[in-house]
């Protein structure tokens, strides 16, 4: 199960802080270990984007495996603004997110009345439309060519300009985007309307009864995900100055279910993350060894779910509770928590 | 004119008639009984008035306001509040926030993504007011899951309680307890009398024949008696369905 939402509500918590901080430092270090800063971009946006999906899987327990197309929604959404509107970020990126945000609505209004397995395969029969209006609107798309020569556009602050064509300088804009995504989500989670999405994935009937109307705020949620999905398309269009079909398909949407499972989505906040550093470790890692590295994560993913369904972040989370039962003796009898005490 | 009523009403699942020309009005006020057979509509009786399913024919009404074929939520709203035969809590939460989440002023928040609920003293406050009348405030910080059976059909009543209902329907509250356990149960409805109006499904004839002002019998779909404790004990139907041994 995910943290109880007593947990701590603070909008910007010690591991948070800790977290960022860390990030922060990994230009530094990141070539002295045989990595290189692009990986750092990446790892943030699929995190972002990871995020985002786990908001609808570990949350609302709703399943979605055709994530994909709102994440090269807002990779083409990006593009084709700067081509045919403004090449301005601010402008860019807001037109990738209301463009992902209306085709996660769009999607959302068919689905949301829905449960279980009719759920999942109405969100991959929606992310297949998707990515076949990708491929076959060769005019507006580029087709199977994609969008190419996509601008690195820079930031821009009042007078202030920053260039965001060095890996270095994407890296910490993606970080602060991150930083605003995990912020944002945190708070969230632990808001009136997180508390109703878990209550939702643990009983959508006694919700219903309860009087919230359980469609609206389902169709909201996936709303919600998909407009971060397409925000993580947006700065992944712009790290690789271009946008291809290929991250709308169903295979590339797997992927995010795969990071969000392994890393343990389902029972943590943190577990998205961990997914995505696993995913894209191991594609670096063990894909420098061997190009059969998904072979090799895809086994450690069957095995997760056999034996560790909580994924990395339970794992962690028994090892820490092990560690702590032999460390300290546990009190007589637990007082109750006083509510709200972090 | 009855705080709630229905009337007629009628319930087909394919070609089989569960509910025939139903009649209920329950006063405001009222603890209001309901016996009968397994298998006789009960449970299909209260899905119809709550919103679960919509009656194929006959009107139910609420403080004069006709509510049929309204959906559950929109019902719940209106201020008819349901517990469950089969326990539907949210296991992963404590008992705390499971009333908090069936509070009034959370569902009137359910769009709010930036107020932080565990700092949120007027939501902690009311749960707990809650919870302390159905004897539950020293668990408030349990996990639902890890609750005692008995504790948990408490706090069954006490999720239904948190939206402040008009009326109360409570399938089976005591279903599956234990002596003490009912004995609990009947302390709790015992306070609820009179401030609430009630309407309950129940296997424990002593019990409910000891709070309910009245009581309607379903079989085969049908209301077959209906009236005050002392009235159906007297009443032939009901002594031949062999409906339990009427103290």
């Amino acid at each position: 199960m995910l943290p109880s939402p007593n947990a701590s509500p603070r909008l910007v918590t010690p591991t948070i802080a800790l977290v960022l901080l860390l990030l922060a430092t990994v230009p530094f270090w990141i070539e002295r270990i045989g990595l290189y800063p692009y990986l750092g971009v990446e790892i943030l946006i699929w995190s972002i984007y990871a995020l985002g999906f786990n908001l609808l899987l570990g949350y609302t327990g709703l399943p979605s495996f055709g994530h994909g197309a709102y994440f090269g929604v807002g990779a083409y959404a990006f593009g084709l603004a700067q081509f045919n509107l403004v090449p301005n970020l601010w402008i860019c990126l807001l037109v990738a997110v209301v463009a992902a945000a209306f085709a996660g609505l769009f999607v959302a209004c068919f689905i949301s009345h829905r449960r279980g397995i009719y759920y999942a395969l109405m969100t991959i029969a929606f992310g297949q439309v998707f990515w076949f209006i990708a491929i076959k609107t060769h005019s507006v798309t580029g087709g199977e060519d994609g969008l190419l020569k996509i601008a690195r556009l820079p930031v821009e602050v009042g007078v202030a300009r920053f260039d965001l064509s060095s890996n270095v300088a994407l890296y910490y804009f993606a970080l602060a985007a991150f930083a605003l995504v995990l912020i944002g989500l945190w708070r969230l989670v632990n808001s009136p309307f997180g508390r109703v999405l878990q209550a939702i994935r643990q009983n959508e009937t006694r919700v219903t009864f309860l009087g919230y109307a359980v469609w609206p705020i389902k169709a909201a949620v996936f709303t919600l995900s998909a407009a971060i999905s397409g925000f993580a398309g947006a700065l992944f269009a712009m790290a690789q100055t271009s946008a291809f079909p290929d991250v709308m398909s169903l295979h590339h949407s797997g992927y995010i279910v795969m990071m969000t499972l392994v890393g343990g989505g389902l029972v943590s906040f943190w577990g998205p993350v961990i997914g995505v550093f696993a995913f894209l470790l191991t594609r670096d890692i063990i894909g420098a060894l061997t190009t059969a590295w998904m072979f090799w994560f895809g086994l450690f993913f069957v095995l997760v779910v056999l034996f560790k369904p909580e994924g990395i972040a339970g794992l962690l989370r028994d090892l820490k509770d092990g560690w702590m039962r032999r460390n300290f003796s546990a009190p007589a009898a637990a007082p109750a928590k006083e509510p709200g005490s972090p | 004119m009855a705080l709630f009523e229905a009337r007629g009403l009628h319930m087909r699942f394919g070609r089989r008639v569960v509910l025939e020309r139903i009649d209920l009005a329950i006063e405001q006020g009222m603890f209001a009984g309901i016996i009968g057979p397994n298998g006789a509509g009960k449970t299909t009786c209260f899905n119809v008035l709550t919103g679960r399913f919509r009656p194929n024919r006959g009107k139910i009404t609420f403080a004069e306001e006709d509510i049929t074929g309204l959906t559950p939520a929109k019902i719940a709203r209106k201020g008819i509040a349901r517990s469950f035969q089969i326990m539907t809590l949210f296991d992963e939460y404590s008992a705390r926030d499971n009333v908090i989440q069936a509070l009034p002023e959370m569902r009137a928040m359910a769009y709010h993504m930036g107020h932080a609920v565990a700092r949120d003293r007027f939501l902690i406050d009311a749960a707990d007011e809650v919870l302390d009348g159905v004897g539950l405030l020293a668990r408030a910080h349990v996990r639902a899951k890890d609750l005692s059976y008995g504790d948990r059909r408490a706090l069954e009543i006490a999720v239904a309680l948190g939206s402040r209902p008009r009326i109360l329907f409570l399938d089976e509250p005591t279903s599956g307890l234990g002596a003490s356990g009912r004995a609990r149960l009947r302390t709790l409805l015992e306070s609820l009398k009179g401030k609430l109006t009630i309407c309950a499904i129940e296997h424990d004839l002593a019990l409910l024949f000891s709070l309910a002002d009245r009581v309607s019998v379903i079989q085969w779909g049908q209301v077959i008696a209906e009236g005050t404790p002392a009235e159906l004990r007297s009443d032939p139907w009901v002594r031949r369905s062999n409906l339990g041994k009427l103290q």
